[in-house]
């Protein structure tokens, strides 16, 4: 059963120095409390695996949380470039970011076998791209049954999950609306996970078919109002467009994203 | 008498109309997106627009910033997981076009989104590849937006992210379950298309006041142009008008938050 504890307990007590961590929430729910949480916990060496490392990787690259990052789409969407994430690996700050690069197919693929207790995944991907070049976990195999060459990857099994999401119930049974991406996937490929909600409450108030995560499922829960901001939470807030555009300003120089992260991230507590 | 336009709304307009009502359209972030809400909001009002992010059948009334805005969702049929999206509706069949953008594209148009120089020491860093690679191969056919520039219109690219027709314009031959790739590519001076044996671009349309001598100019390598070659239509009144309201909307709505 999920274990409800307050956010900082939960990324004390369950995100390790040197943990693969994936936070994921496809640009909708993004856990940037827990990011924060991590920041101000000043973890670091982790290995950290997301689609679209977004402005959460960005922030937690810059502040040297990162030595290793796996991704496949690194920018400010509809804005431009991550700064932080650029600074790591074209000059080494704040300090030396490996990068592995997939596409987003590969990803969502390597999740979902991940869930489902796969070493690998195979899909019909990489024909022709020179990403197969560059990463060395991308390789080719032939169908035993019809002889066609496809794309295979290793499943992602990180050692911790986190996301946010809508609200949980009492029993730690918990509600994701809108779009899913690969949450519950990431969730069950998981050694461990957090999630962080918008609130508890007593009835989820869940359609029959809803994306719903069981308690057991879960290791543990904190409550995070506003948690996902300034990405969003369908039907709680809406995503913070203007926030994603200052983001290029702030994040563009050291100093200014320094500021920024002593301001809004160090001198808060979490929620 | 001649409207007055800019060289971006002749490159949405034209962009836009290369969509049809029947379509199915996985649509990147951008310029085409820009096009596929035009297309949507003029003479297709039904074309299926499909984003990443899960969202089937989505009607957004100002443009996504991201590929994931709650707009796309809440306007949407219906919302599918991120692997669902790929694999059964993109990986299955059931994309007939793939619209996208670049930074870079050679001439058998293939894209780069990775990076400007050396893997290993990049003078610029991009993007990646997001879902472009798998879009350019698993869609019927793919178009492509982007303005021309001889930075962005390079012989070679310095990275295959996402192919064309490969380094020889032979990549896509004897591959089961492929796409035909690019069918065509619209920037802001012209109409480009595949050369149907060698595969390379080709002028095929220059856009009206445009001549051959700048897209030569934009152009980093040699450029053919067809033999018929085309003067691409002016926008119509009617697409300049619903082209400004929806980037009016837009803006008004992505500065509006706070």
């Amino acid at each position: 059963m999920a274990e409800f504890l307050s956010l900082k307990e939960a990324v004390s007590r369950h995100i390790n120095n040197g943990d693969t961590v994936c936070m994921e929430g496809f640009t909708h729910l993004i856990p940037f409390a827990a990011g924060h949480e991590i920041i101000r916990q000043e973890k670091r060496d982790l290995t950290l695996i997301r689609m679209t490392p977004d402005l959460i990787y960005d922030q937690m690259i810059g502040a040297g949380c990162a030595k290793k990052l796996i991704f496949s789409w690194g920018g400010n969407p509809g804005v431009g470039s991550l700064h932080r994430l650029r600074d790591a690996v074209e000059k080494g700050w704040p300090n030396k970011l490996d990068i592995l690069e997939h596409s987003h197919a590969a990803m969502a693929n390597a999740y979902e076998a991940g869930a489902a207790g796969l070493p690998l995944a195979i899909f019909r991907g990489y024909i022709g791209s020179d990403l197969p070049k560059v990463n060395d976990q991308i390789k080719f195999i032939e169908c035993p049954f019809t002889g066609e060459r496809l794309a295979a990857v290793p499943s992602i099994r990180p050692d911790v999950a986190v996301i946010h999401a809508q609200r949980a119930d009492r029993n730690g049974n918990v509600l994701i609306e809108g779009i899913v991406g690969i949450q519950k996937e990431v969730v069950l490929a998981a050694k461990r996970s957090i999630v962080t909600v918008e609130e508890i409450v007593d009835d989820l108030g869940a359609s029959v078919n809803a994306c719903v995560l069981p308690s057991w499922a879960i290791t543990a829960i904190a409550e995070a109002p506003k948690g996902a901001s300034p990405s969003y939470a369908l039907g709680y807030y809406d995503r913070d467009n203007a926030f994603y555009k200052e983001w290029d300003n702030i994040a563009r120089d050291r100093e200014t994203f320094q500021a920024w992260l002593k301001e809004n991230v160090f001198e808060k507590g979490a929620a | 008498m001649s409207l007055e336009f800019t060289s971006s709304e002749m490159m949405s307009v034209t962009a836009a109309r290369a969509l049809t009502n029947d379509m199915t359209c996985f649509v990147g972030i951008g310029l085409p997106s820009e096009a596929a809400n035009l297309a949507r909001l003029t003479h297709a009002p039904d074309v299926t627009l499909i984003y990443e992010s899960g969202t089937l059948q989505t009607k957004p009334d100002v443009l996504p910033l991201s590929i994931g805005d709650g707009e796309l969702c809440e306007s949407a049929l219906t919302t599918v997981s991120v692997p669902e999206m790929f694999r059964y509706w993109l990986q299955g069949g059931h994309v007939s076009v793939g619209f996208l953008g670049t930074a870079q594209i050679d001439r058998y148009a293939n894209l780069n989104t990775t990076l400007i120089g050396d893997y290993r020491e990049p003078k610029v860093r991009l993007p990646g590849g997001g879902g472009a690679p798998e879009i350019a191969t698993s869609a019927k056919e793919v178009f492509i937006t982007v303005k021309h520039s001889k930075r962005t219109f390079v012989k070679d690219v310095d990275f295959v992210t996402t192919v064309g027709f490969g380094r020889d314009g032979k990549a896509r031959d004897n591959v089961p379950h492929i796409g035909r790739g690019p069918t065509v590519v619209i920037t802001d001076l012209c109409i480009l298309k595949p050369d149907p044996d060698t595969k390379e671009l080709v002028v095929t349309s220059l856009h009206p006041n445009v001549t051959r001598a700048e897209v030569i100019e934009a152009t980093g390598w040699e450029i053919r142009f067809a033999d018929q070659l085309q003067t691409t239509p002016e926008p119509s009144t009617k697409e300049l008008a619903v082209l400004r309201d929806l980037k009016a909307r837009t803006n008004t709505h992505h500065s509006g938050q706070k």
